[in-house]
């Protein structure tokens, strides 16, 4: 009796666990193979530049207005924690440090999944259940190479470029509600923001940028490209995409951030 | 003198999980000569072409294309037989973010070193042998009817001059004229080219129309093999239950 429901529960862990393994594998040999045929040619130049006008350019209103808020809030949140120990000076160092490390990394990372992760594999599984991919291969074009190539350079390369921008906008966020709401002097929120400027600080949070870049084309890509049947494919496939992507980032910012700092 | 063979089957196998689509095709296609693969839904007739474009790997069997085996074989070889290719897809399978006259010059940009400007003339006078004019050139796929998209689909097909032409399902979801049209210009394709064409289709029209031999697939393997007239006086009773559309006879379809 026991030995039977023994093996009843190992067969119901089991099911579940070789799935996921198979999956790893999968997604292990997918990105191996992208990752190989982008350093291989033919190089897409101008499929790589439309990536970096759609992930970068068009991304910007998104990310800018994001970082802005997440600057202002964090400027707004710290005067109400801080200022019974009569802390205000440490609010332009926290805002830089949290929108420089965090805040803007993280959350244009995540804006940029829901855009652009999505937009990708829905674009790809599409072209996926419509033969399109398959036409791509009878033309003689690798569909790792002319689809995921372009995509990968161009996360991994703009999203460190729309970070920095962030990082701007939302240090701007932190100044207009330290200035304008709670009446700090302008020079001195500036001189201070410019004392505590570190280095490792913006540098660890553009490579956060460019590892979350990576991770947002490379899920898009994946999904779109193992999608099947029909809309309801494509329409899990960009679920999975975001989803994906979206706890990645948050496994990867917390690993990233252990590099950077842990002592 | 015997005729050449331009494509070799041997006993491919394919399954997908626990399901065996194709259970040991044999199949020859001569040189210049048109084949038309028949049989019912989910016979494995598109698993078969797919093996053959190398879209899909066989479990086990030779598929030889000019004598040069093809399964399991180096990604080069493959690339240098689908130089030699052009397949016209179900659905068209266009590209929707590029133009119409982007999707039939495809090849010839890419991979043949075409400038846009020579291309696109080139393009233009194959979308005007397949009866489409030059104004449709610069329309993108969404804006074309889906006899205009298989037209499109043809031309890109043809547009390299490929020894061997796919025709996947070529008039499935057009009018009886429609297909008519797409039966004559896939005859006149193949003529000027003195291609070698396999098409897979469940419409007898169509395939009395266009094929010098036909094979009927079924459960995985090819179980009748001849030329049109022969399909007609053959008493088999799958292919004469195939033919004559009928419900009753040797082939079950769960209902």
């Amino acid at each position: 009796m026991i030995i039977r429901l023994g093996e009843a529960f190992l067969r119901t862990l089991g099911k579940p666990l070789v799935k996921f393994l198979y999956s790893l594998g999968d997604l292990t040999a997918f990105v191996v193979k992208a990752i190989y045929h982008c350093f291989v040619p033919p190089f897409y130049f101008k499929l790589f530049f439309k990536q970096v006008l759609d992930i970068g350019f068009y991304s910007l209103p998104v990310v800018g207005l994001t970082t802005l808020f997440a600057g202002m809030v964090i400027a707004l949140q710290t005067y109400s924690g801080f200022s019974g120990f009569k802390a205000e000076s440490v609010i332009a160092s926290v805002v830089l440090i949290s929108v420089t490390r965090e805040l803007a990394p993280v959350l244009s990372a995540l804006m940029v999944a829901g855009r652009i992760g999505a937009a990708m594999a829905a674009e790809i599984g599409t072209m996926r259940v419509t033969e399109q991919i398959d036409a791509l291969v009878t033309l003689s074009t690798n569909p790792f190479k002319y689809l995921v190539a372009p995509r990968l350079w161009a996360g991994l390369l703009v999203l460190p470029l729309l970070v920095l921008i962030g990082d701007i906008i939302g240090i701007f966020g932190g100044y207009v509600v330290g200035v304008y709401k709670l009446g700090f002097n302008p020079a001195n929120y500036i001189t201070a923001t410019f004392q505590d400027l570190q280095y490792i600080g913006i540098i660890s949070g553009l490579v956060k940028a460019a590892v979350f870049g990576f991770i947002i084309s490379m899920m898009g890509c994946y999904h779109g490209y193992k999608s099947k049947g029909g809309a309801q494919g494509v329409g899990n496939a960009t679920t999975n995409a975001v989803v994906s992507s979206s706890i990645l980032i948050l496994i990867f910012n917390y690993l990233i951030t252990e590099m950077f700092f842990s002592r | 003198m015997e005729k050449e063979i331009k494509i070799r089957i041997r006993d491919l196998h394919k399954s997908f999980g626990k399901k065996n689509v194709l259970n040991g095709v044999n199949l020859d296609l001569y040189k210049g000569e048109s084949l038309v693969v028949i049989g019912g839904s989910g016979t494995g007739k598109s698993v078969l072409i797919k093996c053959i474009q190398g879209l899909l790997t066989p479990d086990s069997g030779s598929i030889e294309i000019d004598d040069t085996e093809i399964v399991n074989e180096n990604p080069d070889i493959i690339d240098r037989m689908h130089s030699k290719m052009g397949m016209l897809f179900q659905g068209g399978a266009l590209f929707d973010s590029l133009t119409v006259w982007e999707n039939v010059a495809f090849d010839l940009i890419q991979n043949r070193g075409f400038n846009k400007k020579e291309a696109k003339i080139v393009a233009i006078k194959v979308l005007r042998q397949v009866g489409l004019t030059e104004d449709i050139a610069d329309l993108y796929p969404s804006e074309l009817s889906g006899g205009m998209q298989k037209r499109v689909g043809l031309a890109r097909a043809v547009i390299t001059r490929p020894e061997i032409i796919f025709f996947d399902e070529p008039t499935t979801g057009l009018d009886p004229i429609m297909a008519d049209v797409i039966n004559d210009l896939i005859i006149e394709s193949a003529k000027d080219l003195g291609a070698t064409t396999l098409t897979i289709t469940h419409d007898m029209a169509s395939a009395r129309k266009i094929a010098d031999k036909i094979a009927m697939l079924y459960q995985g393997k090819i179980i009748w093999y001849g030329t049109v007239k022969e399909l007609d006086k053959t008493t088999n009773p799958y292919v004469r239950q195939f033919i004559n559309g009928s419900s009753k006879g040797p082939i079950k379809v769960e209902k």
